[in-house]
């Protein structure tokens, strides 16, 4: 049996808030939006008693703008919200991904677009997560599935967004958020945490943005004797803005070389039953765990169907993909959306891809993904 | 596959039908060490509407987590009923209060039909707490999880001061539930 004392029944959005402050979060300004209001609900409770600070802010704009202001303080931080407050946050998103400060944003998805469907559950902002801000921009995105892995990539989360100095997106959604499970906790000391590299200049030689071997610029915290200038400009290595179109290139070459060059290391999926299936179904966050069932179902039948279950949307696994559809050419993407991954596993496996979609707040059944094994073409 | 028990709990919002279904998963996964989950489904209104709380209990992990084939069915309302009542398998229970839900669809399943609110108020002294008083009946028509962990799912779930009330009410419903045939 369980040690009680290791095993907790709790939901993925209160799983997210405790990951968070495992993870070192310090700061949480946010804006109470369903189905993400639980994450704020237990950090206003749970901050305070750890020393650390919560702010109910005015709205999502503001939200985004305080965690940013206080990560370039220092401390880590995070938001959560749902569409209608991610929406509200893209501007200042793109600012964190140009100033290159790091960042958590939890976005609990419900039905949209605008205020949609605030109770029920979705998939549909795997693209706004990716390119909801404008620019060329590096960002990370994962989506877990159960109550552990919103624990376990929470922490996660925060280790990229230091590492990498970008703002990175839980994409929870309705099922996972409210879902009570089971959680065992992991062992403290097995739990990697990451902390943002710091200079160890001179404040009079630091420049903030000064280019390393890394790709990833040294910190220093904002207010501690460093000369440091911040602008969404496009800026050189003394965080000035510049138009010089040699500096210009070299910057935004670099923030998308940044998550480039180390996507072996982001990018991060689960398979089973591959070895001899003939077909594959890619799922990720709730709609993973209907998939789970159908193909164990499928299996059961005789039916040689297996899984890839992503984790890390953003950057997406294009090349693990495509490795796969050397061999295995029939493809499903069950999705909470009409579409928004089955383009992109298309694109990866150069086949077409059969969809199962639901954008009627109901999740995926396991019959759904089962009527489309049967009938995908041969 | 392995054993997987579904339950629904469904009525209007402010029964505590949520509550319900998360001392039955935590009961279940935390007390009787297997494996559960509570999903709930429910509308944008603060109080009333409809409101559905899902506990699926099984020995191995639980991937989809909703009930399609329901083992045992709660309804607080007539709509719940109506609306829900093909869900359950043929070998499954429908247990409804009695007070809300008058006429009871027709088919294959097992029917309990309990004035649950009214024993809540008259026996226990609170209408507030019928979902317990439900719970109690559950747990003991469906044997599937243990009286012992129930109750401590409860101590650890209701509000410091209530205790022994809803600890009377679960009683009182195993009690009524002792006398079915």
């Amino acid at each position: 049996m369980v040690n009680r004392e290791n095993a907790k029944l709790m939901t993925g959005n209160e799983a997210c808030a405790e990951a968070a402050l495992v993870a070192g979060m310090s700061f949480f300004a946010g804006y109470p939006i369903t189905p993400s209001s639980e994450i704020a609900e237990c950090l206003a409770r749970r901050l305070p008693q750890e020393g650390g600070t919560f702010v109910q802010m005015e709205d999502e704009l503001a939200s985004m703008a305080a965690i940013i202001g206080a990560s370039l303080a220092g401390v880590k931080s995070m938001t959560a919200t749902s569409g209608p407050g991610f929406s509200l946050m893209q501007e200042n998103i793109g600012y964190a991904s140009m100033t290159e400060v790091p960042c958590v944003i939890v976005n609990v998805q419900r039905g949209g677009p605008s205020t949609g469907l605030p109770t029920l559950p979705s998939q549909a902002d795997v693209m706004q997560a990716r390119w909801g801000t404008h620019g060329d921009h590096p960002i990370i995105a994962v989506a877990p599935s159960t109550v552990r892995e919103t624990y376990d990539w929470t922490i996660k989360a925060f280790n990229f967004s230091e590492r990498f100095r970008v703002p990175v997106v839980v994409l929870l959604d309705e099922i996972i958020g409210h879902i009570n499970e089971k959680i065992v906790f992991p062992k403290r000391e097995e739990i990697e945490i990451v902390d943002r590299a710091r200079t160890k200049q001179n404040p009079e030689d630091y420049k903030p943005y000064e280019l390393t071997d890394s790709d990833i610029p040294l910190f220093a915290d904002f207010g501690s004797g460093y000369r440091y200038h911040v602008t969404g400009l496009s800026h050189d290595e003394t965080g000035f803005p510049t138009n010089d179109p040699k500096k210009v290139d070299l910057l935004h070459r670099r923030l998308n070389r940044k998550i480039d060059r180390y996507k072996s290391e982001i990018i991060s999926y689960k398979t089973a039953f591959l070895e001899d299936a003939d077909l594959c179904i890619v799922a990720f966050g709730s709609s993973a765990r209907s998939a789970y069932r159908a193909v164990s179902r499928a299996r059961t039948s005789g039916l040689k169907v297996g899984i890839f279950h992503i984790f890390v949307l953003w950057p997406f696994p294009y090349e693990e993909l495509n490795k796969i559809a050397r061999r295995i050419k029939k493809f499903i993407v069950p999705e909470m959306n009409l579409g928004q991954v089955a383009h992109e596993v298309a694109c990866a496996t150069k086949y077409e891809v059969t969809q199962v979609n639901r954008v009627d707040g109901g999740l995926i059944t396991p019959d759904e993904i089962l009527e489309a094994i049967k009938n995908v073409p041969v | 596959m392995g054993f997987r028990y579904e339950f629904r709990l469904s009525g209007s919002g402010g029964q505590g039908l949520i509550l319900a279904g998360k001392i039955l998963a935590e009961a279940a996964a935390i007390y009787d060490g297997k494996n559960a989950t509570q999903s709930q489904s429910y509308g944008p209104e603060a109080r009333g509407g409809s409101s559905r709380s899902e506990v699926i209990v099984s020995d191995e992990e639980i991937d989809y987590p909703k009930a399609v084939n329901i083992d045992l069915l709660l309804c607080f309302t007539q709509e719940a009923c109506d609306k829900y009542h093909e869900d359950v398998k043929e070998t499954g229970i429908l247990l409804v209060d009695k007070s809300y839900v008058t006429k009871i669809p027709e088919g294959k399943y097992k029917v309990y039909s309990v004035p649950i609110t009214e024993t809540a108020e008259t026996k226990v002294g609170k209408a507030l707490v019928a979902n317990i008083v439900a719970l109690g009946i559950i747990t003991q028509v469906t044997g599937i999880i243990s009286k012992g962990a129930v109750e401590a799912a409860i101590l650890s779930r209701v509000p410091k001061g209530t205790e022994d009330l809803n600890l009377k009410a679960f009683n009182t419903g195993i009690e009524i539930a002792q006398q079915f045939k």
